[in-house]
């Protein structure tokens, strides 16, 4: 996956779990960006990740995540895996 | 992963959800998107169609959401399961059920349930749910601990629990429903483990048992959650990486699932769970089409592999008709050929007899699905058709929405586990009743032709050769009176529902008079069939009020309302009543009975009662003793 479908599939994804269609992310967007993104919420979104992807974030990793791009980059490693 | 094999998968979710919510009345909204609810739905799904309830209860506020009851449910947990609400109200929704849910903050529950001013009590659940995690219990436990002491940690827990329930349903009044333990400890010894008193593996498994026999004694219901996760595979419920991160046991893969399991047992306890498996014949009960290959053609029974999963379907049926499922057949074939496989195929597990309702013709099969709730007198909701022909599933779905029909998997090999997971069945009691019913509903076919062999209504009523047992419901009576009470939603007064310990408080109440009837006929006993309850007015001494009024739909049309209530009058005379007051509340069940108390010839009393709510009174010195056909038997 590139950059923009990964981002077109996490936008999609938070848009679902938090029922606000007004969301779009970005490389550069913070969880402190997006309105209702606490952490737990944060918990679910990678855990709905995983399951629409089949990948499993690392627990350090999932920690280290300050921007989406983050999340992007460590997705493309472990899709490249 | 664990999924929800047995609903069908949506072919485009997304599609299917905008025009659930394209409807411009916010009631059409909701019954499109109970439908969407009865698709295979995923993690992400479940809390988009969540959110949209969301949107819907909004526009309904006012409890114009007719035909969907509310149910108010607390949840209170040691771990985080705020991901695991929204799929407890959609699994609410797949049962035409709106599920307003509290959740106690992170392991507060124990203060809450002891502070009457807590959130908790302003949100008077009618049903608390004890989501707990066993990982206090287990690390209170030394490795080295005797078997007395591992034991000792165990009580300690159950005994806590037990006071926690007794507080919750005597404070709150609330029915209370105990998780089993989820085992998500590491081995230590290996198998050898369960050796070892102290070992965690052990602890876990100790506890579960001592909680299946606490929440025996103590009317409590079980959610067995264990046992899903040992089936499914503890990796498809619990990862460890939530619960690092957010405290989380029961993983967001396993929220789907885990809301449907909660909602079973609420539907259960309304009296909502399926009474009627009824089986296709061709490739479904047997391999091949018996028109095509005949008698000695079909694929059944020992010696060939898929002849034994056709084998071990009929196996399930007939052990769930051993537990009180009634069995029925409908299937598209000539009647004397598929007659003749019941009589004469040798390895044929069912019989003819044990199909109550055997619907065998070119019809429609959705015409038969409701000549069989007819005939059996019974809701078209009560029904789960199990046929391998997607063609007449999808158009059962679609022209009968409230029959559950299981989406069977290709390999016959995987029907019975598809049916069984599904939990259709899901009970929380096992009554003399429910061994019996399968006879009694049988008896009630052949009463039917009894009846159209005779002339005349009272021909019938006679040629039955009724009597009635009664007499005060006693704790002998109480587990059948409570499941009757509870489940019964046609001739249902009121529909009030009851625990178990305020059903014991009301018959132990010396001003209140209880009945329990009980009908016997030339075809047999038909048990337990009817409640009332009768409560002394506290400032009139002489007035009684019909609080809860529950018949038996198999019972229905036999005089036995009238002959109930001149029990009733007699009692209350005896009590030195001069009238008895009655509430007739109307709910989407209980039309058949609307006209009952102006039958009876009670009138109705003027007063500010909700419109679905109207007013009765008799007095007792007019009321004339009805004649009806049943004589009274020995007072039991």
């Amino acid at each position: 996956m590139t950059n923009d479908e990964i981002l077109a599939m996490f936008s999609r994804t938070l848009r679902d779990l938090l029922a606000d269609e007004s969301i779009v992310l970005g490389m550069d967007t913070k969880r402190s960006d997006v309105p209702n993104w606490d952490s737990f919420s944060f918990v679910t979104f990678i855990a709905a990740i995983e399951m629409e992807l089949g990948i499993r974030f690392r627990v350090a990793a999932v920690e280290s995540f300050a921007t989406v791009g983050d999340i992007v980059a460590e997705t493309r490693t472990l899709q490249g895996k | 992963m664990t999924t929800m094999h047995w609903l069908p998968s949506p072919a485009d979710f997304r599609q299917s959800l905008k025009s659930a919510l394209e409807a411009d009345q916010a009631e059409e909204r909701l019954e499109n998107l109970a439908a969407v609810a009865q698709l295979r739905l995923g993690f992400v799904e479940t809390i988009q169609v969540d959110n949209a309830l969301k949107a819907i209860a909004k526009d309904t506020a006012s409890g114009a959401a007719a035909g969907f009851p509310r149910v108010r449910l607390a949840v209170l947990a040691s771990s985080t399961i705020d991901h695991l609400l929204p799929a407890i109200r959609v699994a609410g929704l797949r049962r035409r059920l709106l599920v307003e849910v509290y959740a106690s903050s992170f392991g507060q529950y124990r203060q809450e349930l002891k502070d009457p001013a807590s959130a908790l009590y302003g949100f008077k659940p009618e049903v608390i749910l004890f989501s707990l995690v066993s990982r206090e219990t287990v690390a209170g436990v030394l490795l080295t601990a005797s078997a007395e002491e591992a034991q000792g940690a165990v009580a300690a827990t159950i005994d806590e629990l037990r006071g926690l329930w007794r507080e919750a349903r005597e404070n709150l009044g609330a029915t209370v429903i105990q998780q089993t333990f989820l085992d998500v400890t590491e081995t230590l010894f290996g198998s050898y483990d369960q050796m070892v008193p102290g070992a965690p593996a052990r602890v876990v498994a100790d506890l579960n048992a001592q909680l299946a026999v606490a929440v025996a004694q103590e009317g409590v219901l079980l959610l067995d959650v264990a046992r899903s996760s040992t089936r499914d595979g503890i990796d498809a419920w619990f990862d460890v990486a939530r619960w690092l991160q957010s405290k989380i046991e029961i993983a967001p893969q396993a929220a789907p699932i885990y809301g449907d399991l909660v909602a079973r047992l609420i539907a259960a306890r309304r009296g909502q769970s399926k009474k009627c498996l009824v089986l296709d014949l061709d490739d479904t009960l047997w391999g091949g089409v018996i028109g095509d290959v005949g008698l000695e053609g079909i694929v059944l029974g020992e010696g060939s592999a898929a002849g034994e999963a056709h084998l071990a379907l009929q196996r399930y049926a007939r052990s769930l008709k051993a537990r009180g499922i009634i069995l029925a057949v409908c299937s598209k074939n000539e009647a004397a050929i598929a007659e003749a496989a019941f009589r004469e195929h040798p390895e044929m597990l069912l019989k003819r007899a044990d199909i109550t309702a055997f619907l065998v013709n070119w019809t429609d099969k959705a015409e038969n699905l409701r000549a069989i709730a007819e005939q059996l007198n019974i809701g078209l909701d009560s029904l789960v058709f199990v046929d391998d022909n997607p063609a007449e599933r999808a158009r059962v779905r679609a022209s009968l929405p409230m029959v559950a029909v299981p989406e069977l998997p290709d390999d016959p090999a995987h029907y019975v586990r598809c049916i069984a997971d599904a939990g259709y069945f899901e009970a929380v009691s096992f009554t003399a009743e429910d061994r019996q019913r399968v006879e009694q509903y049988a008896a009630n076919v052949e009463r039917e032709n009894l009846r159209s062999s005779f002339q005349s209504m009272d021909d019938f009523l006679r040629g039955l050769d009724m009597s009635l047992v009664f007499g005060p419901v006693t704790a002998i009576e109480l587990a059948r009176t409570t499941q009757l009470i509870n489940k019964t939603n046609q001739f249902n007064t009121t529909t009030r529902r009851y625990t178990t310990e305020e059903l014991s408080a009301l018959i132990a109440a010396p001003e209140n008079i209880t009945l329990q009837f009980r009908l016997i006929d030339r075809f047999g006993d038909n048990g337990i069939v009817s409640i009332l309850i009768l409560c002394r007015d506290r400032k009139d001494p002489g007035l009684f009020e019909v609080v809860s009024w529950v018949m038996s739909c198999r019972v229905f049309g036999r005089q036995l309302e009238n002959e109930a209530m001149n029990v009733a009058v007699e009692s209350a005379r005896a009590r030195g009543a001069r009238a008895l007051h009655a509430d007739f509340i109307a709910t989407a069940r209980n039309a058949v009975i609307k006209d009952l108390f102006s039958k009876l010839g009670f009138s109705r009393l003027p007063g500010p009662t909700p419109e679905s709510t109207t007013r009765w009174a008799v007095d007792l010195a007019d009321y004339p003793i009805q004649p009806t056909f049943i004589r009274r038997g020995a007072k039991a």
